[in-house]
């Protein structure tokens, strides 16, 4: 089977494009204890796609099948583990990645009407990148800094107590 | 340093104690959430100054993990390592860090703010009168510095699995487990040593101690902050039940999100292989156990423990139907045990000091004690260990100070989004596994999320169920439509558009799923429902019957207007985020109610309780 990237509109062919970061993660990919058992190969597939993720920031199919084809798997069962998990995406993100926590402490003190915010601030919904790629919205599910309630993340920045009004505060201090 | 034998390693223990302390030891809390809040800055200020003072060899700066007092991060603790007087400080800025130092112990700096101390050590300390809290898990957290592997051996570490190797036979350390009681604390509450037993029952060549450090429970960070302070606690009793069931792998698996405890967990490992503690031939017993971390990539559902197994095998994180239990058919179809990060770090101080020891803290059912991420609309939001037994009362009103901004307290949502919320009437009970499951709602990881008058218990429930609904991996029918319908008739509810008919479908369906789902996701995601319409049955009819929210929260029954109290300070209108209140200076203002989005902002910053939610 070969590369699909081609022939899917708005996706280039990263592991081509880029023959450093292919280099990089083949370097990674090789450098795991891998035997002569597949299905024990198998299990070091969620890290190499942490890894491929941290090289090219998504997953688009052609980096996904670079990664099966090193760990001898089925195309399919890549692209079912990364559609289950939620940290893994296939769709590039933009510089900045907004992430507001929903979970319950940060739900009870209000983080919806901060996602509704920055929704009307950026006129994007949640999960989109804006068109000029530099910022992505997204929620996510407890960071574990529930003191500080609403908490939002850019990048890995954690930002506490967040409210209303703060937000263009936040998207400003992006720009900087 | 390479530690060979059980002489060696007590030897080497008592010289670290022994080697002369500086006169003053500052312990800074170095976890996430201080990270967030700025104890960066403090620590470069604490150094610069005993540097420009001097004091290099007077005072000892640690950086420890979470002290557990979240409300007033920064949190340091300044010791006298002679007496051990020490002052704790909340709350703490850079600019004050040269009165602290200057300070000493005798009396706190001024302009500061101290926090007593409410917590105890049973391993080592009398309980005092007013210890609500005993530290047994977090015995060492925000003690030591979880970097370095001689502070952990400072405090006995290791000492508990180099007894098991040298004195005890296998089925001792079960034994002794089973005696003590100990139950899993990631949520059911199994019994920990039965769960140890059945896998040691088995004969096979490969088996695997796992560390169910997926806590995905929206609200708990407990395991969080003990892979943060003391990621040894967790490799010493992986290996003690390693021992005991024999098993030579472990594996932590943890999620993503927390890169700060993954970074320390690698550290750790890295040290206790270089000192002999992981690895060949522990202590010259002839064991090996080794432990490698496997990362999660964001799904509630792989907290339970096939869906885990799977993920670590590769494949996408869906539980499978039980039996067979992993202790007999799991990792890679071998023998295995998963224990969560909490029942982990009880372990060792049990081998120390024994069952008994053990048992004489908690209730009969539940012995030891559980540490609650203590959140939402309390005053003092932290990290508790309690004896199990305790009452909510003395977390919520005496550990957490009770409720924010003098509100009223309304309910506490225990066990996530698969527990259920108590309420005033129970706040009295003492609670451990078995009593929580007798009010509807239960144990789960130890989040404790607090609610006051402002919440709304409908859109609570639909929170959660918005939740489930987002995890469900969708292999099983109960849960990936029937929550999906559950969701779809609580937003009907909320929005007003509920019949009495709603509601009772409402109910046949959360008792449906509750009895037909796969895996304890499903089980136990109408939990929510079924406890808020237990609990708030006038709030469920309210919405139905006067279209109304009592808590004033679901924007379709809520609109804003301005009364005759309005001055036209012309507060609310700069602050509207849609523009959509006008009015001249020191005239009334009107809201435009077609435009207004009810984010409430205007109610919040008017000084003169002229905006009304009606």
């Amino acid at each position: 089977m070969s590369c699909t990237c081609d022939q899917m509109p708005g996706s280039d062919n990263l592991i081509e494009a880029y023959p450093e970061k292919r280099a990089e993660l083949e370097a990674y990919i090789d450098s795991l204890p891998l035997g002569e058992n597949p299905d024990r190969n198998r299990g070091f597939l969620i890290q190499s796609l942490h890894k491929a993720q941290s090289v090219f920031g998504y997953l688009p199919t052609c980096v996904q099948l670079f990664v099966a084809d090193k760990l001898k798997l089925h195309l399919s069962e890549v692209y079912g583990v990364i559609s289950f998990y939620s940290f893994f995406t296939e769709t590039p993100v933009g510089r900045y990645k907004i992430n507001v926590c929903t979970g319950t402490a940060c739900f009870v003190k209000g983080a919806n009407k901060i996602v509704d915010e920055f929704k009307r601030f950026l006129n994007i919904q949640e999960g989109e990148t804006t068109p000029d790629g530099k910022f992505t919205l997204g929620i996510l599910r407890c960071v574990g800094a529930c003191s500080l309630a609403p908490v939002v993340m850019v990048n890995d920045r954690v930002y506490g107590n967040v409210t209303a009004k703060l937000v263009p505060e936040i998207i400003n201090a992006c720009a900087e | 340093m390479f530690i060979a034998s059980r002489e060696a390693l007590q030897e080497y223990a008592a010289k670290i104690k022994g080697a002369a302390a500086a006169e003053t030891k500052i312990l800074v809390s170095m976890g996430t959430c201080g990270i967030a809040a700025g104890t960066t800055p403090v620590l470069e200020a604490i150094r610069e100054e005993i540097s420009a003072r001097n004091l290099q060899n007077a005072i000892e700066v640690v950086e420890v993990g979470c002290m557990g007092l979240c409300h007033c991060e920064p949190t340091i603790a300044v010791i006298d390592t002679a007496t051990g007087r020490q002052i704790i400080y909340g709350d703490v800025s850079a600019a004050q860090v040269p009165q602290i130092l200057a300070a000493g112990t005798d009396s706190p700096a001024h302009g500061t703010r101290t926090v007593e101390r409410s917590w105890y050590y049973p391993e080592f300390e009398a309980k005092p009168d007013t210890a609500i809290q005993a530290k047994i898990v977090l015995r060492n957290t925000g003690r030591i510095n979880p970097e370095r592997l001689d502070e952990y051996i400072g405090e006995d570490g290791y000492d508990a699995l180099a007894k098991a190797l040298t004195e005890m036979k296998p089925e001792d350390v079960i034994k002794e487990i089973t005696a003590a009681g100990l139950r899993g604390r990631g949520g059911g509450g199994f019994p920990t040593g039965k769960k140890w037993q059945f896998a040691a029952a088995q004969k096979n060549d490969e088996k695997f101690m796992i560390c169910n450090a997926d806590e995905g429970d929206p609200g708990a960070f407990m395991d969080r902050a003990v892979l943060e302070g003391d990621p040894h606690a967790v490799l010493e009793a992986m290996a003690i039940g390693g021992y005991a069931t024999g098993a030579h792998n472990g594996v932590i698996y943890i999620r993503a999100e927390y890169p700060l405890a993954v970074k320390r967990l690698g550290i750790a490992i890295e040290q206790a292989h270089e000192y002999g503690l992981l690895g060949k031939n522990l202590f010259g017993s002839g064991f090996d156990f080794d432990i490698e971390i496997k990362y999660g990539a964001g799904a509630f559902v792989c907290g339970e423990e096939t869906a885990l197994i799977h993920s670590i095998e590769g494949m996408r994180g869906e539980p499978t139907f039980k039996p067979p239990f992993p202790a007999v058919q799991g990792l890679w179809k071998k023998p295995t045990v998963v224990n969560n990060v909490e029942t982990y770090a009880n372990v060792g101080a049990i081998i120390r000091n024994g069952s008994d020891w053990f048992r004489a803290i908690g209730t009969q059912g539940s012995p030891g004690t559980k540490v609650f991420a203590l959140a939402g609309k309390v005053s003092k939001v932290g990290l508790v260990e309690v004896p199990m037994g305790t009452t909510l009362r003395q977390i919520i009103f005496g550990l957490g100070d009770g409720i924010k901004d003098n509100k009223q307290f309304k309910a506490v949502q225990t066990g996530g989004p698969s527990g259920g919320c108590i309420t005033t009437k129970n706040l009295d009970t003492p609670i451990d596994y078995d009593t929580l499951i007798a009010l509807g709602s239960m144990m789960g990881s130890g989040g404790m999320i607090v609610m006051d008058e402002d919440d709304c218990m409908v859109n609570i429930a639909r929170f959660f169920l918005e939740f489930t609904l987002d995890e469900s991996c969708g292999k099983c029918t109960p849960c990936r439509v029937g929550n999906r319908r559950l969701y779809e008739m609580l937003n009907e509810i909320c929005d007003g558009r509920g019949t009495m008919e709603t509601l009772d479908k409402l109910k046949n369906l959360a008792l449906t799923v509750k009895d037909t789902a796969l895996c304890g996701l499903g089980q136990t995601s109408p939990n929510p429902i079924l406890s808020t319409m237990a609990n708030f049955p006038d709030e469920y009819l309210a919405h139905i019957k006067e279209n109304r929210c009592p808590a004033g929260v679901c924007p379709n029954l809520i609109h804003y207007e301005i009364n005759d109290k309005c001055v036209g300070c012309t507060l609310c209108a700069r602050n509207c985020p849609v523009n959509c209140i006008s009015g001249e200076r020191k005239m009334k203002h009107v809201i435009d109610q077609d435009k207004c989005i009810k984010c409430g902002v205007c109610f919040q910053t008017c000084k003169f309780h002229a905006i009304e939610k009606k």
